[in-house]
Formats: C-alpha cells, structure tokens, sequence
C-alpha cells in the first residue's frame, strides 16, 4: 500500500514541476521584458546616428577643420622695450591705450563692476611705455595723464615706470630721443603731415584710419614711407579676428565658387552714429573753447577759421577735415575685402548719394552708395550706407556656389542653385535657409554697449574668440606692429603701406565720385586717378 | 518558483501594464537625452546653467564660475541620465532609480520654475505645473509602485537573494 501512495505522489510531484517550469520561464521572460526594450532602443538610435556622422564630418568636408588651426600667435621672445607716443588722445586713443595696457581709473572701477577686469587683465603684456603725448584739449590732456599713470597692468608684471611727458607740439615729441614710436589718433587732416614728420623723424608708425583725406596725400605718404625703414601699420584691425582667417581659408579652399559680387555695407540710426557728437545727453554743449584747445595746432594746414566746437567735435563733416562715411567707414570695410581676396585698386568707381536725414550744417552726405568695378577679377564690390537706418545687413561676399556673410562671426551658405553643393542639398545635411557653418558660434555681442560700439561690434571691428578667450582685436594689431619693430620683418604687417595706398586710392576716388559727380577710373600704368 | 513575497504581483494587470510602460518610456527618455549629450562633445550646461532663475540660482552661479566643477557637473549629469535610464528600461534596482532620477529632474525644475515671468515658452503656457515637474512627480509614483520586481532584472536578484 505505501509504494502505491508514493507512486501518486511522484505525478503529483510532476505536474507541479511542469507548471512550475512553465512559470518560471514566463517569468524569465517577464524579467526580460526590458532587454527587448533596450534592443528595439538601440537599433533606432543606431539608425540615427548613422546620418549624423555625416552632419559632423561637413566641416572637415569643407576642409575648415576645428579651431586649432587658427593661428597660434607665437609670443615674441625678443621682448627689449618699446617707448611709443600718442599723438591726439581723443575716444581712439582712449582704445589704443587700453589695447597696449592703459586704462583710466573710473573705468577701472566700472570694468570691476560689470566682470570685465579680469578679461582685460589676461591680456598680454607687450612690454610697452606710451611714455608721451600730445594733445591740443587740456581736459583731454588731463584725463590721459590720469590714464597714463595708472598701476594696473595687464598680462602680469609690474608697470613701468618711465616719467610721462607731455609735449605742447607734436613736432617736439617726434624730436624726443625718449619716443621710439609713434600712434597718430588725430583727425584725417592731420594724418598725411603727421606720418612723413614722424617718418621722417625714424619713428615707426601706426596711423588710424582713413589713410589720407586728400588723394595728392595718397601719394606723398606713401613715396615718404616706401622709402624708409620704420614700420608703418594702417589701423584696420579685422583681419586679426578668428573668424576672419577662418574666412580666408575659405576662399583659400573655394568654398563659395566664383566670387562676382560683394556688398558691404553701414547702417546707424543714432545722432552719434551720424557724428553730431558736440552736445552732451541734456543738450548743453560740451567743453572746449578757444581758452582750452589749442585751435591753430588742431588746425594744422588747414585754413583758418574762428574756433567752432562743432567742428572740433564732428570734424568728420566737415571738406576740410574728413571725407565723411566713406573715409570712416567704407575704409574698414574696403580693408576687410582687401585683406580677404586682395583685390586691389577698383578699375571704376561710380557714387551717388545726398543729404538726406540730417539736414543740419554737415558737408557730405548721409545716405552714400559707391560701386567699385574689378573687371580683372570678374566682380563688383558694393558699398552702401544710411545713417538713418540700424537694420543690419552685413557683409556678404556671393559666390556662384555659397554665400559668405564676414562680420563679429563667419558664416557660409550654399545656394540653391549651386552645382558644389547639389548633393549635400539633395541630402538633406545643408540648406540655402540656413548656414552650414558658422563659427565662431555665437556672435559674442553684447546688449550693453553703446549702438557705435554695437555697431563696430557687428562688423567684426572689436574683438574676437582665441581659446576661449575674448581678445581685443586692436590689441592683435597693435602686437603685429610692435612685433614687427622687434624683428626688423616688414612682410607680417597686415596694414602696411601698400595696403595703405590701395585703401587710399579706392578710398579717394569714390570720394572725387561723389564730390564731382562722375564716374572715375584708375590707370595703373601712369598710376593715376582720371 | 520565481516568485516569492518581494516578486508578489499586487497590481491587476492592466495597472502593471500601464506601470511598466510609464517607466519604459520615462528610461528611453532619460537614456536618449544622456546618450545625445555624450555624443556631442560641445554640449554642456552652461547655457542652462546661465539661465538659472530661482532656488538654485546661487548654485548654478557658483557652478559655471568654475570650469573644473563644470567639467565635472557636466560628466555626472550624462552618466546620470544614461544610467537612469537604462536602469529603468531594464528594471534594475527599479525603486532606487526610479526614486533618484525623480530627485534628478526636480533639480532641473527647481533650476527655471515657471513662476510668474517665464509663464510663455516655446513649449507650451506654464504657471508652476510644466512638464519637467509631471515627469519628476511620476518618477515618484514609479517609486511607490514599483514593478522592476516582476517585469524587470530585480526579478532575478530577489530571486537570488532569496535562494
């Protein structure tokens, strides 16, 4: 009787296994349930990815690479000290000297206040002594004596210490054996006098923008300086910018095809903007007065004329001192295209323009238009300007297959209709909508700068992303100077005299375009302007 | 058996079913956002640091101000939502994920609540209730019900435990 009970309870003991097989195996698939998940998971992403590497890999496509191939600039291992003078320490000359290491106490104080000190201290230091000036405004002159003086260096180091003089005639501080170079930050019609006297005088020298303001200057400063031995830089200072070289090795690959028509261009809205700078915020007029400014020095060879505040403070609208938007202005963006595609001197120029906005006691216009024919090189460039108008429009150089747009960024577009980029169209990895690179990312402009400082800003004329870190782009000019003094190399200077007289002589004759009302043409054979 | 008091099945199978895919698609979610960031090498949460408005606001200041402490907030938050999530795909250690990636995603509410100025976003109208907020809430639903102990890899560990 027992082995019959216990032979029952094996097939009892059977099934219950059987069942409890069969469960446990639900269960291990239960348990598993989240493996297929992730397998289902993985496959689509998978899928996905498989489209992007070809996204990521459209800029070594386009051969712009990464960031480590901008240019390394190698710190100067001869470092032997360079005493350098400021002629005319307007706003300009308040840059310059930041750019070399010089900044007033008050702004100081505000740079602490909104975070830019430290920016401003990593800055290199040059090993550089603006040890005098010179300058007609006594306000001026006491407010760079205030910035002259101050202790704090950037780049680390302790600040020299050489005894700062201010000199009453720019002549004698060309005579001083204490100035090794000089910086001319006056108005236009000092540049010309000023850069033989200096050159003249063996002071190297860095002259702001425009070149000349008239174009007889053109030539007279540049026969004087050719034939020297200082180093001359013209103070244009886009091309040191990261996106700018990234610019140039596009149209070093031919990224944007043939290149046949470029538009530069200036848009501003403000009174400042439009140089009417002679009144403070509540309308009163700012200081200065024939008691104060030495009027027949700021003069020069100008005629002369009883002291007029609106002249020394807006002097850009005046014949006898500027040329108005185009040497401001146009010049910058004549520099960037130069130092871009080097074209040169335009075969043609053609300007129209008027008064048209600021009907008040200025001599050249506010709306402006010149267009520049290169038949050599089979395009146009364009530029057009409104003081009456801030709607951005940028620098757009437009090529058959892309377009590239060069301001505080770069970035490139291909077009629709391009043959280069037909595939990559087709495949949905680029777009004429949008850029298919840009770099660097962001533009970097801030809300808080004034609008002429936004303005700069937008066209790439401020600074610029080396390594994570903002950097002055004047700085970076004025290094390339200072540099080449050091190493007696002239070829490294960007803004040298031969790009000096190309920006003056296209500079002039869209100028004697507009004043004369006719087209005009350059001859390069007699090297002359008819 | 596989199944003892930790692998009881409290729920009908419709709410383990609804259960289970919650916290399916809440994993794949998680898992996708830490995949992408691992992926893109110039991601990082300056820019959502920078933003930052609210309880949090010190903290995420101090963050960005040092790169180091970026670096490495930034190598957490990835491995953290990759590891989350696949966590919770797979059903492993499903209460303690779940309970972690709840905390995880209230962080980054309580980085930019929609209190009363950012109220309009691409995203749809918040008023304190968006969608980061549901989603750490549910993260905490997942963690008092929890169901890695019947459809997931914890099956196997209380099982293993167990014996």
């Amino acid at each position: 009787m027992p082995k019959k009970i216990k032979k029952n309870n094996d097939s009892k003991n059977k099934d219950k296994l059987t069942r409890e097989e069969k469960m446990s195996r639900r269960s291990v698939i239960k348990g598993l349930t989240g493996v297929g998940v992730l397998g289902a998971f993985g496959y689509l992403s998978l899928k996905k990815m498989a489209d992007q590497p070809a996204k990521v890999n459209l800029k070594e496509k386009l051969g712009l690479g990464d960031a480590s191939s901008i240019k390394k600039r190698v710190s100067d291992k001869n470092k032997e000290l360079l005493r350098i003078g400021i002629i005319g320490f307007g706003s300009r000359a308040i840059d310059l000297a930041k750019a070399l290491g010089y900044l007033h106490p008050e702004r100081i104080k505000k740079a602490k206040e909104n975070k830019t000190y430290k920016e401003w201290m990593a800055q290199e230091n040059l090993n550089v002594s603006i040890n005098g000036f010179c300058e007609v405004f006594e306000d001026r002159a006491q407010y760079a004596s205030e910035i002259l003086n101050n202790e704090d260096q950037p780049g680390g180091g302790a600040k020299l210490k050489l005894p700062i003089k201010r000199y009453k005639r720019y002549q004698d501080l060309l005579n001083s054996d204490e100035i090794d170079a000089v910086i001319i930050s006056t108005p236009e019609h000092q540049h010309a006098q000023m850069t033989i006297d200096a050159t003249k005088a063996c002071k190297h020298v860095y002259c702001e923008k425009s070149f000349t303001r008239t174009l007889q200057e053109v030539y007279d400063v540049y026969d004087v300086v050719k034939n020297s031995d200082i180093k001359f830089q013209l103070g244009h200072q886009i091309s040191q910018s990261a996106a700018f070289q990234k610019a140039k090795q596009a149209v070093a690959n031919n990224l944007l095809g043939k290149i046949n028509l470029i538009e530069t261009t200036t848009n501003r809205n403000t009174k400042s903007g439009a140089w009417i700078r002679h009144l403070q915020k509540d309308g009163t007029t700012k200081p200065g007065s024939f008691n104060n400014i030495d009027w027949k020095q700021w003069l020069g060879n100008r005629p002369e004329v009883p002291f007029d505040v609106k002249r020394y403070y807006n002097w850009s609208l005046f014949q006898d001192y500027g040329t108005g938007i185009l040497g401001q202005l146009f010049t910058h963006e004549f520099d960037a295209v130069n130092q871009l595609l080097e074209i040169g001197i335009p075969k043609s120029v053609v300007s129209s323009g008027g008064i048209y906005i600021y009907k008040d006691f200025r001599e050249f216009p506010d709306v402006i238009q010149s267009v520049f024919e290169y038949p050599d090189r089979d395009l146009t460039l364009m530029y057009s300007a409104s003081l009456g108008s801030s709607n951005h429009r940028g620098r757009v150089f437009m090529g058959k297959d892309a377009k590239m747009e060069l301001g505080s960024n770069v970035k490139i577009t291909p077009d629709d209709n391009s043959s280069k980029y037909e595939t990559i169209i087709k495949e949905g990895l680029a777009s004429s909508e949008y850029p298919m690179f840009t770099y660097p990312e962001d533009d970097g402009i801030d809300g808080v700068s004034s609008a002429t400082t936004q303005y700069y800003a937008r066209r790439g004329l401020i600074d610029t992303k080396i390594d994570g870190k903002t950097v002055d782009i004047t700085h970076l000019h004025l290094k390339e100077w200072i540099n080449a003094i050091r190493n007696n190399g002239d070829g490294k200077l960007k803004g040298n005299i031969d790009k000096a007289f190309e920006e003056g002589i296209a500079t002039q004759m869209a100028h004697i375009s507009y004043m004369e009302k006719r087209r005009v043409e350059w001859d390069p054979i007699n090297r002359k302007v008819i | 058996m596989l199944s003892n008091s930790k692998n009881k099945n409290p729920y009908t199978s419709s709410q383990l079913s609804v259960l289970v895919i919650l916290r399916m698609l809440i994993g794949w979610h998680l898992l996708y956002e830490g995949l992408v960031k691992l992926m893109n090498s110039n991601w990082s949460s300056f820019g959502f640091l920078m933003q930052s408005e609210g309880p949090l606001k010190g903290f995420a200041s101090w963050v960005i101000s040092n790169s180091r402490i970026l670096y490495f907030v930034d190598f957490l938050n990835k491995w953290a939502l990759i590891l989350l999530g696949l966590c919770l795909i797979l059903g492993l250690l499903t209460r303690f994920t779940s309970l972690m990636a709840g905390i995880l995603l209230m962080l980054y509410y309580l980085n930019n609540p929609p209190l009363f100025d950012t109220l309009e976003t691409a995203q749809g109208n918040y008023l304190i209730v968006n969608k980061l907020l549901i989603e750490s809430v549910t993260l905490i639903a997942l963690y008092v019900f929890p169901t890695g102990n019947i459809i997931g890899l914890d099956m196997f560990i209380h099982y293993f435990k167990r014996k």
